[in-house]
Parts: structure tokens; sequence; C-alpha cells
């Protein structure tokens, strides 16, 4: 039969097109080209051979049921197994009709019309098929192309990926070189910071100097003339006592204990001074230990004073000292105390020596130069449960811009090569770190600046 | 004769008046005493012409030594007293300092009082 000539004919081909695509089997291609080959056959011999139609009819019959079959037993046309089921009813339906009509051909005239719509079902089937199928085979072709643009946007990814990969590896390398060499420089400016408050100790130590050297010849001058007079006194003693005068003796020795006394006095003060210039250059972790705050800074005061009267000997400036003596003994590192207040001491006596000069830095003529009195008043007090150590000077005042920055190290308002900007981040470091305390700032323009260090009574 | 000492040391009181128990006992000098630059000029106001040598420390807070003898020799009195200078450091610049103010001596400290006892024969 012609139709199912031309049906063998599109299968085999659409047969030999999935097996291109999916698996190619050469044995199985040339099996489709031989069936191709017998349905051309079938289609122009019973074409040209119409008394052998019978014959052909049935030989495509038979050769239709083994393309059908054959095809649904080999698993890589399950593909094709849609439109194999879609001619499979027009197959069975042309073969149970030549059947019927061998048997009984009356049977067959007598139900011709229920054969004829049985036909037409089975091509509507065909159709019907057909079109589901190419639907549903459009509707996978499209997923299929979806999933290859997720494949290609997942290797997109993935190379993407990798060359992040290596960009991250790239930057690791050159953070961790970074890291290393800012390591590096930490550890140097460690040292150079180390070095630096070992070079502020020293420089405070060489304003020291000056005031050490004046302040010891004092004492020493006491000593060694006191110490002359009782030599002479013992003397004019012993010729009293010769004569029998026992008043006088008296009177004498009396004067002898007084000056043995002020000996005394000042051979402790020259050993005081001496120490506290050990104290400090000596590196710190120090002990605490109950200290004479009035003393210490009466002490630094005076050096303070007579070492910058040594640098510039048109300094000059009143010191007022206004102390509560019943403080008592405060538990401190007498050394680190002690610089802190020197430190204070030093810059007010700086600013007030600032003030004083004729010229403003600008070069202007300063307004204060004529009735200016510098004055420096140091001041202990107790306050509750507090101690305050006050440095008051009447100097120009911190300008405002400048306030927050001046306990920051190296922050400093002198000239290059005169301050290291150590001062006062170490004063601040000591009196809060190792004394639990504070160091407050007041300060009014033109008025001058009080520096107070609040230290707990019980530690 | 009449001494003025400045000296901002208020031992220094003592240290002289011990010194010179001999000549203060036996009227020979007297001493006055002021403790800073400010306190002896107050002093030569009340008492002026009185004192015949001033023997001045040049290290002491607020006027210092040098601004005294300025005052005195320029400003205060006519004629002016002897000013003998006392210095811890009898360095070179603080003398010709006070030289050049008009300082008639000058003494170091520690003070040699064998020296300052010659020095005041030659005055007298």
């Amino acid at each position: 039969m012609d139709v199912e000539c031309i049906l063998a004919i599109i299968i085999i081909s659409y047969l030999r097109r999935i097996l291109k695509k999916h698996a190619y089997d050469a044995r199985v291609d040339k099996l489709l080209i031989a069936g191709m080959a017998i349905s051309i056959a079938l289609l122009v011999v019973s074409a040209a051979l119409p008394r052998a139609k019978t014959l052909f009819r049935w030989l495509t019959h038979a050769f239709m049921l083994v393309l059908v079959y054959y095809s649904l037993t080999i698993p890589v046309f399950r593909a094709a197994k849609s439109l194999l089921y879609a001619i499979l009813p027009l197959v069975l339906v042309t073969l149970i009709e030549d059947i019927v009509k061998i048997i009984s051909l009356s049977f067959y005239n007598e139900w011709n019309n229920y054969f004829q719509a049985a036909q037409l079902f089975a091509f509507i089937w065909m159709f019907a098929m057909w079109f589901i199928t190419k639907r549903q085979r459009t509707a996978l072709e499209m997923e299929r192309l979806k999933a290859l643009e997720k494949e290609k946007e997942y290797t997109i990814t993935a190379s993407l990926k990798a060359a992040l990969e290596v960009q991250v590896a790239e930057r690791t390398v050159a953070l961790t070189r970074q890291k290393d060499e800012l390591e590096q420089t930490i550890t140097e400016l460690k040292s150079t910071q180390a070095q630096l408050v070992q070079s502020e100790k020293m420089a405070s130590l060489g304003e020291l100097t000056a005031g050490i050297a004046h302040e010891i010849q004092n004492p020493l001058n006491f000593v060694n003339n006191f110490s002359e007079v009782n030599t002479e006194l013992i003397a004019e003693m012993k010729e009293a006592l010769g004569k029998g005068d026992i008043e006088e003796a008296k009177i004498i020795a009396e004067d002898i204990s007084a000056n043995e006394q002020k000996i005394n006095h000042h051979g402790k003060r020259a050993d005081a001074i001496v120490k506290g210039m050990l104290q400090h250059s000596r590196s710190s972790g120090g002990q605490k230990e109950p200290t004479d705050i009035n003393a210490l800074a009466d002490e630094y005061l005076r050096l303070a004073y007579h070492g910058l009267r040594a640098k510039d000997k048109s300094f000059n400036a009143t010191m007022k000292t206004d102390f509560d003596e019943t403080i008592g003994k405060i538990n401190v590192i007498p050394q680190d105390m002690g610089r802190v207040i020197l430190n204070l001491i030093t810059n007010a006596f700086y600013v007030v020596a600032e003030k004083k000069k004729p010229l403003t830095p600008e070069g202007k003529l300063n307004p204060f130069f004529k009735d200016y009195v510098p004055t420096v008043t140091v001041g202990t007090k107790k306050a509750g449960n507090k101690i305050l150590i006050t440095v008051r000077d009447n100097g120009s005042g911190i300008p405002p811009q400048v306030l927050d920055k001046i306990f920051q190290p190296f922050f400093t308002t002198k000239p290059t090569g005169q301050g290291t900007g150590l001062g006062l981040s170490m004063s601040y470091d000591i009196v809060t770190k190792s004394h639990g305390g504070e160091l407050k700032v007041a300060t009014k323009e033109n008025e001058g600046t009080v520096f107070t260090i609040q230290l707990p009574l019980q530690p | 004769m009449k001494i003025l000492v400045v000296d901002d040391e208020k031992d220094i009181q003592t240290l002289f008046e011990q010194r010179f128990r001999k000549e203060i006992r036996s009227g020979e000098i007297m001493f006055a005493f002021a403790f800073s630059g400010e306190d002896a000029l107050a002093y030569l106001d009340g008492h002026a012409h009185e004192a015949v040598l001033i023997l001045s420390d040049i290290n002491m807070p607020g006027m210092s030594g040098l601004e005294l003898l300025d005052q005195i020799k320029h400003k205060y009195l006519k004629p002016p007293p002897v000013v003998m200078m006392i210095t811890a450091y009898g360095d070179a610049e603080n003398f010709n300092m006070a030289r050049q103010l008009g300082a008639d001596d000058f003494l170091t400290k520690p003070v040699d009082f064998n020296l300052l006892k010659e020095k005041l024969k030659l005055i007298h």
C-alpha cells in the first residue's frame, strides 16, 4: 500500500536522524538503509505491477509490522516511541481490513462504513499524536536550550570563580607581604619610641643639671660654713670653760647644737637632690612608696626654675607654692610622679617666659610685655578621697584648636628641636595608667592654664 | 658699718649672725636681711643711706640679683652703696654682666667668710 510505504520511508529517515544524533551504530544504520531500500522498492514495484497488488499489500503489512516491532525493541529509538504509537493504529486497521476481506468479502462490504470510519480515526489519531509530540518536542527543545544556557552560565561562573581564586591568592600574597612590612615598621617604631622616651628623660635631666648645680651649692654653703662656725664655737666654749664661765659655755653649746641641726638638714637636702636626679634618670618600673608630694613638688619647682635660669639668663618668673600640709604621704612611684610634676612645671615656665618676650612669635610687639609678671604656682589640696596637685601659670593659655591634641604623643607647639612632644603624653600615661588618677587641664586664653593631677587617696 | 644681706635662703641669716657674732657683739658691724630683691628695695626705701654694703645672691626667684644691682646702682640711691655679688656659678657671663651693671666685688658660693672679712676690712 502506498500510504504505508511512504510512512515507512518517513519513519526510517526519522529513525536515522535519531541514530545520528544520539548513538551512532553502523550495524543499525545499515539495517535502516536496507529498510529504506525495501520500502522504496515496494512503492515503485506495487505501482509498476498492479496485478501483483495483493501480494505486495501483504509484503508491505509484514514489513511494517517488522519495522514497528524492531523499532520498539531497540533502546536507542525510545525517542521515536510516540511516532510509532501514532502510526500503529493505522497499520493495524489496514491489516485487519485486509484480513477481513480475505475471510469474508460480503462481511467486509456490509461493514464497509465502519472500516472506513476506523481508518479515518486511525488517521486522526496519527495526526493528533504527531501534533502533540511535536509540541512536546518543542517544549523539550526549549528546556534543553535552557539547560544549555544554564550550563554555559555555570561554565562562565566557574571560570570567573577560578579567576577570582587566582586574584585572591595574589592579593593574599600582597597583603601578607604588606603585613610583614608593617610589622617590621611597627617593631622599628617601637624601638624608636623607646629611644625617644629615653631621650626625653635625658633632655629633662639636661634641663635639671644646671638647676641641680645651683641647688647643691646652697646646702653645701651652709654645711661648710656652719661646720666652720662650730669649730670656732667649740674653741670659744673651751676658752669659756677654762675661765670657769659655765653660763657662757652653755649658751655656746646651744648654738653649736642648733648649727649641727642646720648642717644635718642641708646635708640631707643635698642628698635628696642627688637622689632625685638619679631617680629621674633611672628607667621606670619603680615601686609605689609613701611620698611627701609637697617636698617632691617643691624640689622640682626649684630645680626647674634654676635649670631654665641657667640656660636663659634673662628668664625670670615668680614661683609660688600653695601646699596643703595635711595631705600626708601619698603612695606614688616617686621618680615617675616627679617626672610628671617637673614636666608640668617646665611647661608652665616655658609659656610664661614666652609671654614675657618683647616680641610675639609673629614679630609684633607683645602687648603684655610691660606690666606682665610671669608667675607659676604649684599647689596641693585634699578634696574628699582625692589629692589634687595643681600647676598653674598665667601665660597665654592653650588655643581651643590645640587643646584636645596636647596629650597626644609627639604633639608639640615648641619649635623643632626644642620639644620631643612626649612630655604630656608620658605624664598622662603615668598619672592614669600607673596611678589610677586623672590629668586634667583648664585654660583661658591670655589668662593662663591650670593642670590638675588627681590621685586617689587609697589606691 | 651696716650691711644688707640679700638671699632667698632664710638660713643665711643664722649663718651670718654666727660667723660675725664677735663683730655684731662689739657693734662693729650691723646686719639687715632681705629674702628677695623686692624685699631689699623695700628695705632701702625705708632706710636710705643706712646700708654701706649690700651682699646679694644673683640667683633668686622673682627679681634677680642682677636686676636689684641695676636698680640700686642706676635708679635708686645717690651715691650708691658698695654692692658685692654672690653667685653659685662664678661664671663669666654673670660676672661680666654684674661688672657692667656696676658691681664692686664678687664672692662665690660656698662663701669663704675669712675672705669676706678681709674684703670688709679694706672697705672699712
